[in-house]
């Protein structure tokens, strides 16, 4: 394999693995400003502890997500030297911006929220919290400024081959901008909503009843409800907003093949590029139509148009985004399903039952699935470009031996793959022990270090 | 602006924010890196204080690094694209080193108690490959990015002594930050790595002239030579007087315990300050200048204006979290 393949695999696994931990904090970050404000307002010592333990979830995600950050950023450098050597001069402020009014922003302050709570005010201590809250966002700001303009470039002029801005705030606010921003911040809403009242209902499982638990469980639950039809209504403006820049990608989402009216909403097949057609559709007739056009008869574009003169294509690869697409969708519409039986449950007899439970703590991570296949769709959707119009990602790519690559993609992907493994495992480990440092007099109130040991251990590692 | 053109006075102006930047980088991480270094030398608790001295700080002081290589990328985005190609599995190896570190770091205090010598370990592995690393591509960047046998060896020197002087400055730290066993532990750790780091900075010194004419030309003519005499020989004073300062620490009322780190902090500067001369005003060696390398000037000119306002309030917040944290180590807690 060559270093264009590779270097692209390994950037795939290296932003797959990064977005899973902003996608915690940018929501998790004003979660945790509601419940210092809560505790604030009403002095209940039950939303600290609710702070207390999802503070070192954020820690967690945070410290996993800066180091997997830090990973990318140089990977501009050695893998896409060709990105900034053509882009820099619009990219580069763009990444500027970020370190400066995020990145530090975040990372001082964020060292008051955990470890100053003792040290400093209580109001210091919330605006610290503030401040790394609005950090996060910032950052995601920024990033999705750039990643959106890759996608509708504006506001700039080619000169001797490199891009030169123009227009700054026609740079920022490009075209999905927007729709992109608020489908990232609600979709980070999401995961946080589902990882709150997933982990909850861990507990819950395991006996928890204490007031901390349940008022993560309710603010997970509610938040979930009220932003999955959000969420849904934003996927559909972004999705118009696609058909408008970029129809290609929505004729490859939709697995659409021709020009035409009356498109049906394919719900199932299997698209065959070779071919040019769909094996095994089930579809809705016109419903695709209707959804992009708002008319049964009005026309979408497929994806011949773009087929160049010598038959090669000039659409992204059909399959995966297809699928992809298939994915995210699906797991939106399970997330309202359950989200909505859950606030219901809740709703009528503030608490849940078993099988409610088992669901919730299922869906724990469901947000991740379903960032991630957004994620494939509108990146995988870009190709071939790296920049639309502007750089394609062939061209972009560094002149490194194809062994380097493969060997610091195969070490990135055995790191990561710990990684998670490990990530999962003490955040199932922090929520079980929290639910016994609430039945027992916990060895080391803070949960912090520790406190595995004598009072616990043995109920949980009978091994010892 | 003060009559010269943009694109003069600009990539001036970010070449000087770089290295600021990477000065204070070399400063505030190399000191958590060298207690990383260190820790491996530590007891069970004297590990908890060590960690715990760096805690509220270290994500910040990372944050530097990522400044450091943004504005290499946006205001020299070729020499970005470069320097970087050149130096891929150092960079790499740095960027294995700091995930380890930032996950031990953040797990082990969150682990049982059983698991959490393996953490630390990490934790240390982390900081050594990232300590290394560091160095070693200091020494391929001071040899042109040449990338022989030889210039690797040389690089490797490098690198074992950039650790050395991170060590130091980590135990500078320490002897701040600490009492008590720990604190006269580190005096100790602090002149063995001194030796290492003068060291190191003597090879460099003298390496540089001789792998480039140029270099060598800059510093061996008269007068530049006796102008820049003071160099070497305050660095060498710092150094003598860091080394009989420490003999008589720690004092039982404490006094010149931050005298190491300041004096530490001087020796990174002005070491610094001798490379930044010897290359300008080159930022791939005797291959690109600044002015060569530099972006648009209008882009360059939308981050300056950013910089000059959020560059200071950045400054005051980080006082302002050493403040909140100042005094010594104590038990992290969450509340």
């Amino acid at each position: 394999m060559d270093a264009l393949i590779l270097s692209r695999m390994q950037f795939a696994a290296n932003i797959s693995f990064h977005i899973l931990f902003p996608t915690i904090t940018i929501a998790l970050g004003w979660v945790l400003l509601f419940f210092k404000w809560r505790y604030e307002r009403t002095g209940d010592d039950a939303w600290m502890k609710a702070y207390f333990f999802w503070v070192k979830v954020f820690a967690l995600s945070f410290a996993l997500g800066v180091v997997s950050g830090i990973t990318m950023s140089f990977q501009f450098g050695t893998n896409w030297p060709g990105f900034m050597e053509t882009v820099g001069n619009v990219a580069g402020p763009l990444l500027a911006y970020e370190v400066l009014t995020a990145f530090f922003l975040e990372a001082v302050f964020l060292g008051i929220m955990l470890f100053g709570f003792s040290r400093v005010s209580s109001r210091i201590h919330t605006l610290a919290t503030f401040l790394v809250a609005f950090g996060t966002t910032m950052s995601a700001f920024w990033i999705i400024a750039l990643n959106s303009w890759m996608h509708t470039p504006q506001g700039f002029e080619m000169r001797d081959g490199v891009a030169h801005a123009t227009d700054w705030f026609a740079i920022i606010f490009n075209p999905s901008m927007p729709y992109r921003f608020v489908h990232m911040l609600l979709a980070s809403g999401l995961t946080v909503a589902f990882l709150m009242a997933g982990l909850s209902a861990l507990r819950w499982i395991y006996g928890d009843r204490s007031e901390p638990m349940y008022k993560a469980l309710r603010t997970g639950v509610y938040l979930g409800a009220i932003l999955i039809p959000v969420q849904i209504f934003a996927g559909d403006m972004h999705g118009l907003n696609t058909l408008e820049h970029q129809p290609q990608k929505v004729a490859a989402m939709e697995a659409n093949w021709e020009t035409r009216g009356n498109v049906p909403l394919v719900l199932f097949a299997l698209p065959d590029e070779e071919a040019r057609e769909n094996h095994f559709e089930i579809g809705i007739p016109s419903g695709a139509s209707l959804i992009l056009k708002h008319h049964a008869d009005g026309v979408v574009p497929g994806l011949n148009d773009f087929v160049a003169e010598d038959g090669t294509a000039e659409h992204p690869p059909v399959l995966p985004l297809f699928i992809s697409f298939r994915v995210m969708v699906g797991v939106g519409m399970l997330m309202l399903v359950v989200s909505w039986a859950a606030a219901w449950m809740l709703w009528r007899r503030d608490d849940i039952n078993k099988p409610m439970a088992f669901v919730l703590a299922g869906m724990a991570f469901s947000g991740w699935i379903a960032t991630l296949a957004g994620w494939y769709t509108t990146e995988i959707g870009r190709q071939p470009w790296l920049v639309s119009g502007v750089v394609t990602t062939a061209e972009a790519v560094a002149p490194v031996p194809g062994a380097h690559v493969a060997l610091t993609f195969a070490t990135y992907l055995a790191l990561y793959a710990v990684l998670i493994v490990v990530y999962l495992t003490v955040l199932y480990k922090l929520a079980i022990r929290a639910h016994y440092g609430n039945i027992e007099k916990d060895p080391d109130p803070r949960g912090d270090s520790v406190s595995m040991g004598k009072a616990t251990g043995e109920a949980l590692q009978p091994a010892e | 602006m003060f009559g010269y053109e943009p694109d003069v006075i600009l990539p001036l102006i970010f070449a000087g924010l770089m290295g600021i930047s990477i000065l204070v980088y070399v400063i505030l991480d190399g000191f958590d890196l060298g207690i990383g270094i260190l820790s491996v030398f530590g007891t069970d608790d004297e590990k908890d204080t060590m960690i715990a001295s760096i805690g509220p700080f270290w994500d910040a002081n990372e944050t530097w690094l990522v400044l450091s290589i943004g504005l290499l990328l946006v205001a020299f985005p070729i020499a970005h694209g470069i320097i970087l190609t050149a130096l891929y599995l150092p960079v790499f190896v740095l960027l294995v080193g700091l995930v380890l570190r930032g996950i031990a770091f953040d797990f082990r205090s969150k682990v049982s108690a059983q698991s959490k010598w393996m953490w630390n370990l990490l934790f240390f592995i982390g900081s050594v490959m990232s300590s290394l690393s560091q160095g070693y591509m200091l020494g391929i960047y001071v040899l042109g990015l040449d990338l022989s046998w030889a210039s690797a060896g040389f690089a490797a020197l490098v690198g074992l002594c950039l650790a050395a002087s991170y060590g130091a400055v980590g135990a500078a730290w320490l002897i701040y930050k600490t009492e008590g066993q720990l604190q006269e532990k580190a005096v100790i750790w602090m002149r063995m790595c001194l030796l290492l780091t003068a060291a190191g900075m003597a090879m460099i010194s003298i390496a540089t002239p001789f792998a480039s004419a140029r270099i060598f030309d800059k510093w061996f003519t008269t007068p530049e030579i006796y102008l820049l005499a003071p160099l070497p020989l305050l660095t060498g004073a710092v150094f003598a007087g860091l080394w009989f300062l420490t003999a008589k620490l720690p004092r039982p009322d404490d006094s010149y315990a931050l005298v190491p780190f300041l004096a530490m902090a001087t020796i990174f500067t002005l070491g610094f300050a001798g490379l930044a001369y010897s290359f300008y005003p080159y930022i791939v060696p005797d291959q690109l200048t600044i002015y060569e390398a530099a972006s648009a000037p209008e882009s360059l000119m939308i981050i300056l204006v950013g910089t000059a306002i959020v560059l200071p309030t950045i400054g005051g917040y980080t006082i302002l979290a050493y403040r909140i944290f100042r005094g010594k180590a104590t038990e992290l807690k969450y509340d």
